[in-house]
């Protein structure tokens, strides 16, 4: 007997009924992530209605005469009811027109665009130490539960997220920069380095490099080291933690007894086969640590007088400047549910089972 | 009690076959207990939030000096100098009465919160998770719109709207945390809906708010109570961090993130004044943590089966 | 007859908040090259047995046997090290249910292989090949195909076949099924068995088939150990079985329905508390 008929399932199924599935799937995605954007907009729209500021006032200024006040205010559109200027709103944002900022007199759009590599270059750096060492950290504590490596990252992690960023940064500066003098202070790179080297991605590290200047490279490097470690830190203290957690339930699976019962290594049972499974709802953890970095650097940008998303928001927000702030938080917001989307492409790439459904 | 009696009273506690519905759950809750007094880092979590309450409610008495007096000619005297046990800030003020002080108000914040964030989250989650739907549909499309705002840029933003101060700040905090609570609601609330014991109960002509009150809503609690207590650490730094912005607590209020703030520019010389502060947030969150952390081992059910 | 096992006073505790549980106690057996069922209930120890021989049982269990004899070596007391060349090599485990054994983002051809290649030196072609081969053995119509496939793309009896393959392939000398069919739909289940039976007797390997099924077992082993709380409290060969003695296992025998011997009424099993504390008897041969 070599035919056996419980094959039941398998067959490799292309057809066209995958085909408009796929469709579907797409446009359904496509649904949900206009709806999610357009709530977004709305309500960045209604705060800037309801926020104590004259908008009209913000531009004419204090002084105007009540002519050149109502001109402005029929220009911009302010006489139109809520749902129009809503509207408009809406076609000016999907041009990528966000307004002027008051304070810099520059579109809000070129302004986000001149800080945002700031923002990108710090939140990577930090991902990056967050993942190399959080990952490893987790998987070794899950594998050795209850030990006292299992303890420390757990109390390690718990120090993390205990931490204050906006002070821990503060006293790092007092420390390794102040007092001995090991990194660099605020800022991106030393005073008269700055400008030195033309602008291509905007990522000092990279650019630096381009231009083939060491000597800025490792400047900005020694500015950039505190400030990623301590958000690397958090990074760290989140991925580790949900890397622990999902490995000890893959640990707990009964295909990592198979793979024991083979003879595998230890080593082998960890990475190859439970880690294969984490890494799954990992990627989801990791995009959400790196988009949370990219817009929650606020604090430690306004610490560390880093040019960058945040610091950009916070300073146009005390100055009441709330085109800047609405543009910068719908960027913020897009960022955030492209990388949803992202990891959940990635997702699908990576487990089988995801990508059969 | 004599010893005896405890004796006894331990072995009813102890026993596999619980007599009794009330029995049954007075030994879940003495099991948790015995887990929870083992973990000596949660411990020493709930020894620090006692610290914290007791601290708060008697400020008046633990503080050695005004928390407002100012003395110009004593700035920014170093820890152990002049009487300041903690250093003098850059009026005067003794550091250590304004920590003390500043307790209460972390603790107001934290108490404003938890009333506030997990109690909407768990309305819309078991009423999105219980009638499904449009309904359904509809929550959780906004949820996930809030959820995909920047929280501390949305909270910034919601304080400059409504003018910058502590009740604006905590309400700004409870308008970005509640979706991740519904979420967890929805989740608890998904399990639970179709079950057999739910059907009796809607068989017995219980209407939909009678189940999602008296039914639905104690199941969702044990996880929310370990979400919120995990989450508490962040509310705190948040809060903090919009103190240090400038826009939560305003002066001359003793609030430690406002402290760190006006500390900040004398951290190259007068170290202390940012410094303590800053330990004070850092303990009183790692207290949430390390409690959290360890209700969440004796809590979670799934833990508990192996 | 060849000795392969000779398992002596194996012991499996668990210990918990109050007290120690004993999953296994002071059993004794012996495995040649032959078909040894071992039933009993859930919590019986069967399985725990089955986990204690390839070393497997993880803390908080602790395992303790005077030895665990496998052709000269002492299982109990070899290094992890050395024990990971009998696993997989020398004895190998088949568990319930492929939807959990079978590692869901692997592909079978990668599962296979590792296995092989993991005891054996050759290429990945040599062991592709060798897993294809391996493939057509376990009766499976296009190795090609589920070759290529991860397990979620595979029904229940693809997916067993695909383990029975997996853990033969580093040919073995004893194999544990544990449930190997529990999991299975009925019409399938007996495939899987027959399928089992032949591999096993081509290549004279020893097969300890752990089960709660008794007529399934005795149908289908050469020898039986009946297990209850922890203990072997019966054996005798599968084709005695009506001779038992024991009052556990003539309890099993009468609340099963017979066609021989057709009854109005199956009796009700009643456990006695004695049968836990009797010594566990002595099934080596």
């Amino acid at each position: 007997m070599t035919e056996s008929t419980d094959v039941t399932s398998g067959q490799p199924a292309v057809s066209t009924g995958r085909l408009s599935l796929y469709l579907k799937k797409i446009a359904s995605l496509f649904f949900t992530v206009s709806l999610t954007l357009l709530g977004l907009l709305l309500v960045t729209f209604l705060i800037g209605r309801v926020m104590p500021i004259d908008p009209v006032l913000a531009v004419v200024g204090k002084r105007a005469s009540n002519e050149v006040y109502e001109a402005a205010r029929l220009s911009m559109g302010l006489d139109k009811p809520l749902y129009h200027q809503f509207f408009v709103y809406i076609t000016q944002v999907f041009q990528g027109d966000f307004g002027k900022s008051l304070l810099t007199s520059n579109p809000v759009i070129d302004d986000i665009a001149r800080v945002f590599p700031a923002t990108l270059e710090l939140a990577t750096v930090a991902t990056l130490i967050g993942v190399l060492v959080g990952v490893p950290m987790g998987v070794y504590a899950a594998a050795s539960q209850g030990s006292w490596f299992d303890q420390f990252v757990r109390v390690f992690g718990l120090f993390g997220y205990s931490m204050p960023v906006f002070w821990i940064g503060l006293i790092g500066l007092l420390i390794f920069y102040g007092m001995l003098g090991w990194v660099g202070g605020p800022g991106r790179l030393d005073i008269f380095y700055e400008d030195m080297i033309p602008t291509i991605t905007g990522m000092i590290l990279i650019d630096s490099l381009i231009a083939g200047d060491m000597t800025i490279f490792w400047n900005a490097v020694s500015h950039i080291i505190l400030p990623s470690l301590i958000l690397g830190y958090y990074s760290l203290a989140y991925i580790s933690r949900m890397t622990r957690s999902f490995m000890l339930e893959e640990l707990a699976s009964e295909y990592v007894i198979t793979a024991r019962v083979k003879g595998m290594s230890e080593q082998a049972v960890l990475w190859r086969h439970a880690f294969r499974n984490v890494l799954i709802p990992l990627i989801t953890v990791i995009a959400l640590s790196y988009a949370t970095l990219l817009e929650g650097s606020v604090l430690t940008e306004t610490i560390f007088a880093w040019p960058g998303l945040g610091q950009y928001i916070t300073t146009s927000l005390l100055s009441a400047d709330m085109n800047a702030v609405l543009g910068g938080t719908v960027v913020v917001g897009i960022l955030f549910v492209g990388l949803n989307l992202l990891s959940d492409f990635l997702y699908k790439i990576v487990d089988p089972r995801a990508r059969q459904s | 009690m004599t010893q005896s009696s405890t004796r006894s009273l331990t072995r009813w506690l102890r026993t596999d076959e619980p007599a009794s519905r009330l029995q049954a759950r007075c030994i879940q809750v003495y099991n948790g207990w015995q887990d929870l007094r083992s973990n000596k880092l949660a411990m020493i979590g709930l020894i620090i939030i006692l610290g914290l309450v007791v601290t708060a409610l008697f400020a008046p008495f633990l503080a050695p000096q005004d928390p407002y007096a100012q003395d110009l000619s004593r700035r920014l005297l170093a820890p152990g100098q002049d009487g300041f046990l903690l250093g003098s800030d850059e009026l005067g003020r003794d550091i250590l009465s304004r920590i003390i002080h500043g307790a209460g108000t972390t603790l107001y914040i934290v108490l404003l919160v938890t009333l506030t964030a997990p109690v909407a989250g768990l309305i819309v989650g078991t009423v999105s998770g219980y009638l499904g739907g449009w309904t359904d549909a509809a929550l959780m499309r906004i949820t996930d719109i809030f959820l995909a705002f920047p929280k501390l840029i949305l909270a910034l933003a919601f304080v400059a709207a409504l003018g910058a101060g502590i009740e604006n700040a905590v309400l700004a905090i409870a308008l970005t945390s509640w979706p991740p609570y519904a979420r967890l609601a929805r989740a608890e609330t998904l399990t639970v809906r179709n079950m057999d014991y739910i059907a009796a109960i809607r068989l017995q002509g219980a209407g939909p708010i009678r189940i999602i009150v008296g039914h639905i809503w104690p199941l969702c609690v044990s996880s929310l109570i370990v979400r919120v207590t995990l989450d508490m650490a962040g509310i705190i730094l948040t809060a903090a961090g919009l103190g240090f912005l400038g826009l939560g607590a305003q002066p001359p209020m003793a609030e430690w993130g406002a402290m760190i703030s006006s500390g900040r520019k004398y951290i190259l010389d007068y170290w202390w004044v940012a410094t303590m502060p800053g330990l004070a947030i850092f303990i009183v969150s790692l207290g949430f943590n390390l409690l959290g952390d360890g209700l969440r081992d004796v809590l979670d059910p799934k833990k508990a089966q192996s | 007859m060849k000795r392969f096992l000779t398992v002596e006073d194996l012991w499996v505790r668990f210990k918990t908040r109050y007290d120690m549980v004993e999953a296994v106690r002071g059993v004794s057996f012996s495995l040649g090259r032959e078909r040894l069922g071992i039933v009993g209930e859930s919590g019986s120890g069967k399985s725990m047995t089955g986990r204690a021989l390839l070393g497997l049982v993880r803390p908080p269990g602790d395992v303790s046997a005077t030895r665990i004899d496998f052709l000269g070596q002492d299982l109990h007391r070899l290094p992890e090290k050395k024990m990971r060349h009998i696993r997989g090599k020398e004895i190998s485990m088949v568990m319930q249910d492929p939807k959990y054994s079978l590692n869901p983002v692997l592909t079978v051809g990668e599962q296979i292989t590792e296995a092989y290649r993991l005891h054996n030196r050759v290429s990945q072609k040599i062991a592709r090949a060798k897993a294809l081969e391996m493939l057509e053995e376990v009766q499976i119509r296009d190795p090609e195909r589920v070759y290529k496939a991860y397990p979620s793309e595979l029904s229940g009896g693809m997916g067993q076949r695909v383990m029975i393959a997996m853990m033969l392939i580093p040919d073995p000398k004893v194999l544990i099924a544990d449930e190997p069919t529990s999991a299975l739909d009925v019409t399938v289940q007996l495939k899987i068995l027959q399928l089992l039976d032949q591999l096993v007797e081509k290549r004279g390997m020893g097969l300890i088939f752990i089960s709660h099924d008794l007529p399934l077992v005795s149908s289908f082993c050469d020898r039986i150990l009946i297990m209850y709380g922890g203990r072997i409290v019966e054996t005798c060969r599968a084709d005695q079985l009506d001779q038992a003695t024991h009052p556990y296992t003539r309890g099993l025998l009468q609340s099963l329905p017979d066609i021989r011997h057709p009854r109005e009424r199956l009796s009700v099993l009643t456990r006695d508390e004695s049968w836990k504390q009797e010594e566990s008897v002595n099934a080596i041969i």
